[in-house]
């Protein structure tokens, strides 16, 4: 006993070393694996005080091009508004019933710490679990999809940015439904992978990528970016396309986040499914 | 020695917050990402007990982990770091003994040493940091190659920073 105290006491550096890297291992272990089930809420509200601080003072740098952004997709969303419609015909029945429910509501929120260049990138917003946001709920911007809540403190959240290698979303060509998936390889924020899509669908440079529908968390229609290449080796069944990203992760600044106010529904269907 | 407990902690807090507002901001095509934080442990006194080098390396790590959401990584790299200085230390050749009074920086022991000694540990810690983050040796040359240039870069940022802030003639 005495000669394995005297061992250790010689080799202390050594152990010490070890024990710390068990430790970091823990936490890597922890926050990797299991999602959602975070254990730093309060270092997370700290943290996301710090941001909240710098982005105040820097954001006056981005107002105009923010103002650009916001204007463009107000004159989009007009463009949509009834108001906007001239109506041809008188035949037209107003049907003044629950016909339509909402399925999705936004939650407008603002970007606090943004990163493009690691390869499993998070960002942070100033919305959280005071203000309706939850785990896993979409978060998508003007332009396109941006990535899925992952932690949620009191008052921020934590979002896995489509630029991770862990995020994958179901998509499908615009001009043809063929569903895909997309993904991120790494390097260029700016391309991702669109996996998936069967070699007997015509496919040009340029169609445009969807979201699919088929998650329960992503809304229809999402524009996800552009075909940029596709290359379909000899004997192989599904093609390997590139797709841009519609989304400038890089200049992202106030993003929307998405809730589905069927979902319970849905997921209880879907474990009768699985009984 | 109070004073210098003061300087270190001083150093911990502004390496920490401007890695955190400044440098991460900084990437290049996803190449590269400078961590100068590490300067934190280069500057270490060499009379600092091996406990304490150990696990300082580890508080900043485990600081920048929680800005950044890579809970763990920059803990385990920074730990690795300053596991492998001592041995660093006996094997990059010093113009001086590493007595008490002498502080690592480019005044004490010149350049040259500087420059081996920072390449040496900014790139073993860049080695944990990387491939610990992509977690796999599936991309193995693409993460060498971004090891190699950010390790470029963060010792070209901290001999810059040596420059400015302690070589004074």
């Amino acid at each position: 006993m005495r000669q394995l105290l005297a061992f250790l006491l010689k080799n202390y550096f050594f152990f010490l070393f070890l024990m710390l890297e068990i430790i970091a291992f823990i936490l890597i272990a922890n926050h990797t694996f299991y999602q959602g089930a975070r254990m730093f809420n309060t270092a997370n509200q700290l943290t996301g005080n710090v941001y909240q601080t710098y982005n105040n003072i820097f954001d006056y740098f981005y107002l105009k091009d923010n103002n650009r952004m916001l204007a463009e997709e107000n004159a989009r969303l007009r463009n949509m508004n009834e108001l906007s419609f001239v109506k041809f015909t008188k035949s037209e029945i107003n049907v003044n019933d629950t016909f339509y429910r909402q399925q999705y509501t936004f939650v407008e929120a603002k970007i606090i710490s943004n990163s493009t260049g690691k390869r499993n990138n998070y960002l942070m917003l100033n919305k959280g679990f005071n203000q309706g946001v939850r785990n896993n709920m979409a978060v998508v911007s003007s332009n396109g999809i941006v990535g899925i809540v992952n932690g949620v403190s009191s008052n921020f959240s934590s979002i896995m940015s489509l630029l991770h290698s862990e995020t994958k979303i179901s998509a499908k060509l615009k001009k043809n439904n063929a569903t895909g998936s997309v993904s991120w390889e790494g390097g260029s924020y700016k391309t991702g992978l669109l996996a998936d899509i069967p070699s007997h669908i015509l496919i040009k440079t340029g169609d445009t990528v969807i979201t699919s529908g088929f998650s329960l968390d992503f809304p229809e229609g999402i524009v996800i970016g552009t075909v940029a290449t596709t290359k379909l080796n000899p004997g192989d069944n599904f093609y390997q396309i590139k797709i841009n990203f519609s989304t400038d992760f890089n200049k992202l600044d106030n993003v929307y986040v998405v809730k589905n106010l069927f979902k319970e529904e849905q997921l209880k269907l879907k474990e009768i499914q699985h009984e | 020695m109070n004073n210098l407990l003061l300087r270190n902690i001083l150093r911990f807090i502004l390496l920490v917050f401007l890695q955190v507002l400044v440098f991460d901001n900084f990437h290049f095509n996803g190449y590269i990402n400078p961590y100068i934080y590490v300067l934190f442990i280069l500057l270490l006194p060499f009379e600092t007990p091996p406990w304490l080098l150990l696990v300082s390396a580890f508080f900043i790590g485990f600081s920048i982990d929680l800005f950044s959401d890579t809970m763990g990584i920059h803990t385990a790299a920074s730990v690795f770091m300053a596991f492998c200085r001592p041995g660093i230390l006996r094997i990059v050749s010093s113009p001086k003994d590493y007595e008490v009074g002498i502080t690592p920086g480019i005044k004490d022991l010149g350049i040259n040493w500087f420059l081996n000694y920072t390449v040496f540990l900014v790139f073993l810690h860049h080695l944990a940091y990387f491939y610990l983050e992509v977690f796999s040796f599936h991309e193995f040359f693409y993460t060498f190659f971004r090891i190699i240039l950010s390790t470029i870069f963060t010792s070209l940022f901290i001999i810059i920073g040596q420059y400015l802030f302690y070589v004074k003639k």
